[in-house]
């Protein structure tokens, strides 16, 4: 199934300590190729945790990424979660209205999958 | 290397030895002023120029976390000047704030060679330091803020005197600063303690501790003098820019007893009129103490009409003056030390306040009977930049300069003053008093600020002219120990200059009692707040004690 | 582990911008590694205890090893022969390094600019429009009795800025931490730093502009519309009361992060909480202050200012600085395909920038300095491998409230650090350029 949410790339503890061990390494690749959806959401698109799922920006550019249940108590329907890196900067776009920063926290993207 | 310069034929100025204009050589070797050189020395011709020491100004905002938050809050102001990169010296912008090396270059320029920063909480005494640093060729010092210190409220709390010298000699020697400064002693409490406060009365307690303004003064004043520090206790009243506060600032050089005090910007502490009502001069009086107090000195702080900005520790001050531009602001506390505000201000002359700040001013400089304790100062960029002094010593020297620009401003204001019946007309020995010779003296500067054996070479040399700003406005050379850096108006070198800073000893104890303070109130460590020498490699000590 | 270990006291943790000084490093100097860092958080436990020294070469020319020297050399031609050559990074490195840079972009007639354009620039922006009134931090622990967290997650991106600085300490004026606080979240989601929040407050994505304005409304006495948690979804009480609250605490703090900088709004965001902690001095004392991200990015704002006037995104090319955010960061001039030769320190745009920025990245010659290889080392031209500030090297770091923190290092590196080695450069540079 595919659906259009809103990314939203994020720090987590483990994407600073495993940055730290280095970012061309599996963990630090691992750790921000791994996107959070709301359960509901997840159950709508028919995804499970662990899935891949492919996310494509309005630019055309797009990622394959694995996907979890959040696990927080406050739902958040139509939002993703997903800590910074390679991953999330490939569907940032370049323009940036005149103030040296892309809109990095407030992608909209098409979700598909399971691939 | 022995470098070796001959000045001849220059017309020299040069008030701390008596030397009043009288064609003469100076001679320098490796750095100092000397009796003589060989006779196959090199020689700089200087006819038809004057010779003069290099300016020392005692009393300006260039360096440090307020200077920079100023900076970077105008870049409006730096866009219409900018200052170009040659070969030799680095580029930057200018403005009311300027960059680092631009506020080196152009304090050169001015045939300035010495600066004090005049006000840096001791916490960031680094910044300011990597800050001089980075501004060329002038030497520099600063003061820190001793008014509003939490530990040294406790002490006084307590009476313990003794402690307090060892504290305020341990924070001196640990931040490497010049002397000590305070700044409405007291108000930091209140603003930041007390939804933005002020106060306003010498004997008026201190929020939340056991202690009031005039304490804190005179136990400053004390300690300057106890520990012999080249400079006293530098002053920025309490109350400044209200109307009525002169009498504040009587109260408080009262307090010095016989005592040396400095009372810094004392135009902006020189009015008469209700508070909120609008300010008369009381020039007459505050001179007239002056006068007769040879313990006291000062220096003006001129308000000059344009562009300004008013970066002060008197956090309370700077809201004030927001609530008059209703523009940008800044303030930044300093924890258990201090207070800061911002706010771009522009002084016109149509306005009446403006107006009768400019002429108090120029009052005081003109009843001043001994221009070695009222030296020239804008308090830069608080009454206006120090790129605005030609034009202040023109409007010194030059009668019908003074009366031109007079009938220019609001004439309510310029008739609450006796301006118009001041005929003094500063003669260039009285100008190389208050822009050289006399801040030299009043920072005890012993080999600054004059000609004589033995002084640093420290020289700048003006092309003679009638037209004073034109001739104050470039210097055609510029030596700043023993080294030509203006060679006919065009930069030939570059260098970082030193820093002046005192070091007076204490008793160690006290750092025991520091400590646990520091562990509870301060956000860094003890261990890690004193700065080491790698922050002023090029540093100069200059003695203190009796 | 081996017996030859000594222990560094008030070492100071570069990693985020909190930069605390109260490290305790045990090192081991045979094996050249930290083995203990006590006061750490997790990520400065991280930091510390998985630097360790790398068998890799000082210098790499196209991936072949060559000497320092020699890459000294091949960058400083580089640089000269390019026509629009970019520096870039700076946030992790030190306070003289930085200074270095600017002094190599000046004399290159270069751009400079640093990771605070993908940060907190929108923030800088807004300063220079409205200003801000702000505080050390030390000030937030002994006075603060409303704390204010808008768009920011520091229990994982800032971790003891809680426990150290604000939250839990006891101050002078708070003796009693935590409990003479009030603590409000502000976040478009709950996070880890959730629980330490009384009060939590859910905004729509995308709509923190709108919560700001009317709250600078409600300050002010103005009416809003009930209608403002259709759009926002925080209901016109909540506001209500949160005003309440701080019009009427002693010391309020408003702490932000990039959930406001990097989201639609960017520096209107920033600009309407500053401008908000401006009004509410009207009626207390109120201060606000960006919570910053890498260890010295304060320090970059701080030289790249003192040293040109302006903070951020500067450019050299006519010999003097000029500034302009989105003419001269360096997103857009890669992006737009105009530098031509890049000089990174110290970060790794390869793999945070916008795709097209890192196409055209991929296109000019890029050279890098960084202790561990990234993503842009791996495509660069000269590669140089450097000692770590704060690990292997001393200097400056300015925390995020602009206090000034000397570094202690733990050990020797046998790599030069990027202020030896951009110096060098620079001298060379200058030589070319003057012939």
């Amino acid at each position: 199934m595919t659906d259009t949410l809103l990314l939203i790339p994020v720090r987590s503890n483990k994407q600073g300590t495993s940055l730290n061990v280095g970012k061309l390494e599996p963990e630090y690749q691992q750790v921000t190729s791994t996107v959070e959806l709301d359960p509901q959401d997840m159950e709508r698109l028919g995804l499970e945790a662990g899935n891949q799922i492919r996310l494509r920006a309005r630019s055309g550019a797009e990622v394959v990424v694995t996907c979890q249940p959040r696990k927080a108590k406050d739902p958040s329907p139509g939002l993703m979660f997903i800590p910074y890196g390679p991953a999330s900067s490939q569907l940032m776009e370049a323009d940036t209205a005149a103030t040296g920063m892309a809109l990095s926290k407030h992608l909209e993207v098409q979700v598909e999958g399971p691939l | 290397m022995s470098t070796m310069l001959r000045i001849t034929n220059g017309r020299v100025y040069d008030p701390a030895n008596d030397i009043d204009g009288e064609i003469r050589d100076v001679c320098v070797r490796d750095g100092r002023i000397v009796e003589q050189l060989p006779e196959d020395a090199p020689t700089l011709d200087a006819s038809g120029m004057v010779v003069m020491p290099g300016g020392v100004d005692m009393h300006c905002h260039i360096a440090g976390s307020k200077v920079n938050l100023a900076r970077k809050l105008q870049p409006e102001d730096h866009r219409l000047d900018v200052h170009p990169r040659t070969r030799l010296t680095r580029s930057g912008t200018g403005g009311v704030v300027p960059s680092t090396f631009t506020t080196g270059y152009r304090y050169a320029t001015l045939g300035y060679t010495t600066a004090m920063e005049a006000a840096a909480p001791p916490l960031s005494a680094r910044h300011v330091l990597e800050e001089l640093h980075d501004t060329p060729i002038v030497d520099a010092g600063f003061y820190i803020l001793m008014g509003n210190n939490e530990f040294l409220y406790r002490l006084l709390e307590k009476g313990r005197m003794e402690e307090f010298r060892h504290a305020v000699a341990w924070w001196l020697s640990s931040t490497k600063a010049y002397g000590i400064k305070l700044v409405n002693p007291g108000s930091d409490e209140a603003w930041k303690g007390k939804r933005n406060a002020n106060i306003v009365d010498l004997d008026q307690p201190v929020n939340a501790f056991d202690v009031t303004p005039r304490k804190v003064i005179k136990a400053l004043i004390d300690v300057a003098n106890d520990l012999g520090l080249p400079h006293p206790a530098h002053i920025h009243c309490n109350n400044l820019g209200h109307s009525g506060n002169y009498a504040t600032t009587l109260e408080t050089m009262k307090i010095a007893e016989g005592r040396r005090a400095h009372i810094t910007h004392i135009q902006f502490h020189s009015y008469g009129g209700e508070p909120g009502r609008n300010p008369t001069s009381k020039a007459a009086e505050i001179s007239e103490y002056i006068n007769t107090h040879p313990n006291i000195s000062a220096d003006v702080g001129q308000v000059m009409f344009g562009k300004s900005t008013s970066m002060t520790a008197d956090a309370p001050l700077a809201w004030m003056l927001r609530n008059v531009t209703r523009g940008k602001w800044v303030n930044a506390d300093v924890e258990c030390e201090s207070g800061c505000g911002i706010v771009p201000f522009t002084y016109q002359e149509h306005v009446y306040t403006h107006a009768i700040q400019w002429a108090i001013g120029l009052e005081l400089f003109l009843m001043a009977e001994d221009p070695w304790r009222m030296v020239l100062s804008t308090d830069h960029p608080n009454g206006g930049s120090f790129l605005s002094y030609p034009r202040l010593i023109r409007l010194l020297m030059d009668r019908e300069f003074r009366r031109e620009q007079a009938a220019r401003v609001n004439q309510k204001a310029l008739a609450n003053t006796s301006l118009l019946d001041l005929d003094r007309e500063y003669t260039l020995r009285e100008i190389a008093i208050v822009t050289r010779a006399g801040p030299a003296r009043l920072l005890g500067l012993k080999h600054k600020g004059h000609l004589g054996v033995g002084a640093d070479a420290d020289i700048t040399i003006y092309d003679e002219q009638e037209d004073k700003e034109a001739m104050f406005n470039a210097a055609r050379y510029v030596i700043k120990g023993g080294e030509l850096f203006i060679d006919n108006h065009e930069f030939c070198a570059d260098t970082e200059g030193r820093i002046l800073h005192v070091a007076p000893e204490f008793d160690d104890s006290i750092t025991e009692e520091l400590r646990p303070f520091f562990e509870d109130y301060y956000s860094i460590r003890f261990e890690n707040y004193a700065v080491d020498d790698r922050y002023a490699p090029h540093a100069e000590v200059i003695p203190t004690g009796a | 582990m081996s017996e030859n270990t000594t222990i560094v006291e008030n070492a100071t943790c570069t990693f985020c911008g909190c930069v605390c000084d109260d490290m305790e490093l045990t090192v081991d100097l045979d094996e050249k590694r930290i083995t203990k860092a006590r006061n750490a958080c997790v990520l400065g436990r991280a930091w510390f205890l998985e630097h360790r020294h790398q068998e890799r070469p000082a210098a790499l020319i196209d991936g072949r090893e060559v000497s320092v020297e020699e890459a000294i050399e091949e960058a400083a031609q580089t640089l000269v022969k390019a026509r629009f050559p970019i520096i870039y990074g700076l946030s992790d490195t030190t306070c003289e390094a930085q200074r270095q840079a600017v002094a190599l972009a000046d004399f290159l007639d270069g751009n400079i600019d640093t990771t605070t354009s993908v940060c907190h620039g929108p923030s800088g922006i807004a300063f220079q429009g409205v200003g801000e009134s702000t505080a050390t931090l030390g000030e937030v622990k002994n006075r603060a009795d409303l704390l204010i967290y808008w768009g920011g997650n520091p229990a994982e991106a800032h971790p003891r800025h809680f426990t150290r600085y604000a939250v839990t300490p006891k101050g002078m004026f708070v003796p009693n931490g935590k409990k003479d606080r009030t603590v409000v979240l502000v976040d478009v989601r709950a996070t880890p730093s959730t629980p330490v929040a009384d009060i939590f407050i859910k905004v729509r994505p995308g709509r923190d502009f709108e919560v700001l304005w009317a709250l600078r409304a409600l300050v002010r006495g103005k009416p809003v519309d009930p209608g403002i948690e259709e759009v926002t979804g925080v209901p016109l009480a909540t506001l209500e009361d949160l005003v309440e609250r701080m019009k009427n605490c002693n010391f309020g703090v408003l702490f932000f992060g990039m959930g406001l900088t990097m989201t639609r709004g960017r520096h209107f965001n920033s600009g309407a909480l500053l401008s908000l902690a401006t009004d509410l001095n009207e009626f207390t004392h109120f201060v606000a202050k960006p919570v910053r991200g890498h260890g010295n990015v304060t320090g970059a704002d701080n030289v790249v200012s003192w040293q040109t006037g302006y903070p951020f995104g500067v450019n050299f090319n006519r010999g003097y600085p000029r500034f302009n955010p989105g003419e001269f960061t360096t997103v857009d001039v890669l992006a737009r395909g105009e530098a031509d030769a890049a000089c990174i320190i110290s970060s790794d745009p390869a793999s945070n920038f916008p795709r097209a920025a890192i196409e055209h990245l991929k296109r000019i010659p890029v050279i890098t300095f960084d202790p561990k290889p990234t993503v842009t080392s791996e495509l660069a031209h000269v590669a140089f491998t450097t000692a770590t500030y704060g690990i292997n090297v001393t200097g400056t770091a300015y925390r995020m409230d602009d206090v000034p923190i000397m570094l202690r290092p733990a050990f020797e590196s046998p790599y030069p650090s990027d202020e030896e080695l951009l110096r060098a450069i620079t001298d060379r540079v200058r030589e070319l350029r003057n012939g």
